[in-house]
């Protein structure tokens, strides 16, 4: 690239390129390795795609995903343009009936279209995300009463230890026919699948909270203990001042890895349950069985993954910036 | 003078699977308001057990601790303690660990404003009002330490129990907070036990030097009146002969009363022992106390 331009430059675009030579090394050193290991992924990924062929034709390479990236985008900013649509047609169908007949109460009639690609990803996210806050809430002051009291920790640690290894999905038929059963209200707040797949979220972000946080409650130096003695701080103070600010790294570690966790369960039980997001989005997509579903498949998987990786990020931000402790939040 | 404190009659066993073992064993000692102790004693003899027993944080088996006409029965802040690791909180800056002493011991009873003073007044006393709003993984050990020691002056304690405090530093920063010690000292007058390991720091600060026999079964052998004039000052007192007759005693109660298998070395494999076997049992205590 550098060759081109010294070609069509003078003298003084050869004294820029000198300065812009290191600073090219500079920026781009750091980035050189990563972005050679996607180029390697990408080519290992197109070659192997080549060589196998499915029912549903050749297995999707980078260009087909990329190409149904694009599809994806316009199908959903055309579902867009419909709906909109929709509504003006209403309005004005509303009106006129209303010029016609004074008496008439216009009824707004809700868009019942289909789900986009996009309109998936964000069903997921709120679900994870509403999901996860539950687990917290219940998480985080029961593992503090874990971690203070030892006598609540060994009734409640056979619970933990024996739930801890059940994967969420098994709690799945459960958790819809609970639901089904006791969450019935003519006009529902949220639908029923959004809170199957919730609980879900929540039952699977429980224990690596609940553990991590009286972990960190319990290993708590001593000597900060004896300092709350000697103050004689009030219990609700002890926890507020002392213990919940002393186990906030532990506590981060079980949060970043219950988040981790929930994002695979939340797909595989959409997945399971047909419930609206990502994860009914890749079902649907392979039981149409067309010529683009694997490539919109995969499309999918990638961006499961992406989200994943900013979740993840996202976590270890709000953690420098919360936690007192720097050198925990390394990685 | 008046007793202030009196320590009277205090054992102190401990149960261990192989039978209780007895660290301490009949500990008498009165202290003068004002009056500035130092323990002695081989690692292992219990000197800890002592200050913890008189902070409230362990219970002494039989016998008790009376302060000021009452009996000590908890951990409380007019025994303000100075532990041997700083124990700042390391989430909180140094202003804001001696103001969570401030507000918890005064609470209303001092304005906005009088509080922000009276930690401001305290961090100047220890001469770290330069770095009051730094966090103790940003300061050294000593600033650590002087922020730890205006914690507990924040307080305004009856008596400051000191454990060690500056036997985690080097030799010079230890001068350095002596020197300062004293200067507060001076000052505020206060009532301090203070435990150490280091002869020339017990003659240096104290007006009387309590030196404890080995365990088990531990107990005051000797007390040593330091009449030296004050102020004092370490250099002068270098070539005192009083200060290094004081000085010698100490060092014969300790190690030719009181020596252990090895002269030479203080640090010994059955003192050690004690220390652990001891230390080992603290914890399950103090949690169950707190619980």
């Amino acid at each position: 690239m550098s060759t081109t331009i010294s070609e069509n430059s003078g003298p003084s675009g050869a004294a820029f390129l000198t300065r812009l030579g290191p600073w090219l090394l500079r920026v781009a050193k750091p980035l050189a390795a990563p972005l050679a290991g996607i180029a390697v992924f990408l080519m290992l990924w197109s070659m192997a795609a080549q060589q196998i062929d499915t029912s549903l034709g050749k297995f999707p390479g980078p260009v087909a995903v990329s190409e149904q990236f694009g599809n994806l985008m316009s199908e959903h900013l055309a579902e867009r343009e419909k709906e909109t649509a929709f509504y003006e047609r209403q309005e004005i169908r509303n009106a006129d009936r209303v010029a016609k007949d004074p008496t008439y109460e216009p009824r707004i009639r809700a868009y019942t279209g289909k789900e986009t690609f996009i309109d998936q990803i964000v069903t997921s996210l709120v679900t994870v995300a509403s999901g996860f806050v539950l687990a917290a809430i219940i998480a985080i002051p029961l593992g503090i009463a874990i971690g203070l009291n030892k006598t609540v920790n060994a009734a409640v640690n056979p619970v933990i230890q024996i739930f801890k290894p059940v994967s969420p999905l098994a709690w799945l038929p459960l958790v819809t026919m609970v639901v089904s059963a006791l969450y019935v209200s003519d006009d529902p707040m949220v639908p029923k699948s959004f809170v199957t797949s919730m609980i879900t979220v929540t039952l699977c972000c429980l224990w690596p909270m609940v553990i991590n946080t009286s972990v960190g409650v319990a290993s708590i130096e001593k000597d900060l203990v004896n300092v709350s003695r000697v103050l004689s701080l009030k219990p609700l103070t002890h926890v507020q001042k002392i213990v919940l600010p002393s186990s906030i790294p532990a506590i981060f570690t079980g949060m970043r890895l219950s988040l981790g966790i929930a994002w695979m369960v939340l797909i595989a039980a959409e997945m399971l349950a047909q419930n609206p997001g990502l994860g009914k989005f890749v079902w649907d997509e392979f039981q149409n069985g067309s010529s683009s579903s694997l490539a919109r498949i995969m499309a999918a998987v990638l961006v499961i993954g992406l989200i994943g990786y900013i979740l993840d990020r996202a976590m270890l931000l709000l953690q420098r910036r919360v936690s007192w402790d720097k050198k925990s939040a390394l990685r | 003078m008046t007793t202030i404190l009196d320590i009277s009659h205090v054992d102190m066993v401990f149960p261990t699977p192989s039978g209780p073992f007895t660290a301490l064993k009949d500990v008498n000692l009165k202290i003068a308001k004002g009056e500035f102790i130092s323990l002695i004693g081989h690692s292992g003899c219990g000197k800890s057990t002592v200050l913890n027993i008189v902070a409230g944080l362990n219970k002494a088996s039989t016998g008790g601790v009376i302060l000021n006409g009452k009996e000590v029965s908890e951990p409380g802040p007019e025994r303000a303690v100075v532990f041997q690791n700083h124990s700042l909180l390391p989430w909180l800056s140094a202003y804001e660990n001696v103001e969570l002493a401030v507000k918890t011991v005064f609470g209303k009873r001092k304005s906005k404003a009088e509080t922000r003073d009276w930690i401001e007044h305290n961090l100047r006393l220890v001469h770290m009002d330069h770095a009051m709003d730094k966090r103790p993984d940003e300061i050294s050990g000593g600033m650590k330490q002087r922020v730890g020691i205006a914690r507990a002056l924040a307080m305004q304690p009856d008596v400051l129990l000191m454990d060690e405090p500056f036997g985690a530093l080097d030799a010079l920063t230890r001068a350095h907070m002596q020197d300062s010690l004293m200067e507060i000292q001076a000052t505020l007058n206060n009532t301090v036990i203070m435990i150490t390991h280091d002869v020339d720091e017990a003659v240096l600060l104290s007006d009387r030097i309590v030196m404890m026999t080995n365990g088990p079964s531990a107990t005051i052998g000797e007390i040593l009146e330091v009449d030296l004039p004050r102020p004092r000052d370490r250099l002068s007192l270098a070539e005192d002969p009083q200060y290094n007759h004081l000085r010698s005693q100490v060092l014969k109660f300790l190690y030719e009363k009181q020596r252990k298998v090895d002269t030479s070395r203080p640090a010994k494999p059955a003192a050690a022992e004690a220390e652990e076997a001891a230390s080992a049992l603290k914890p399950a205590q103090d949690s169950s106390a707190v619980a």
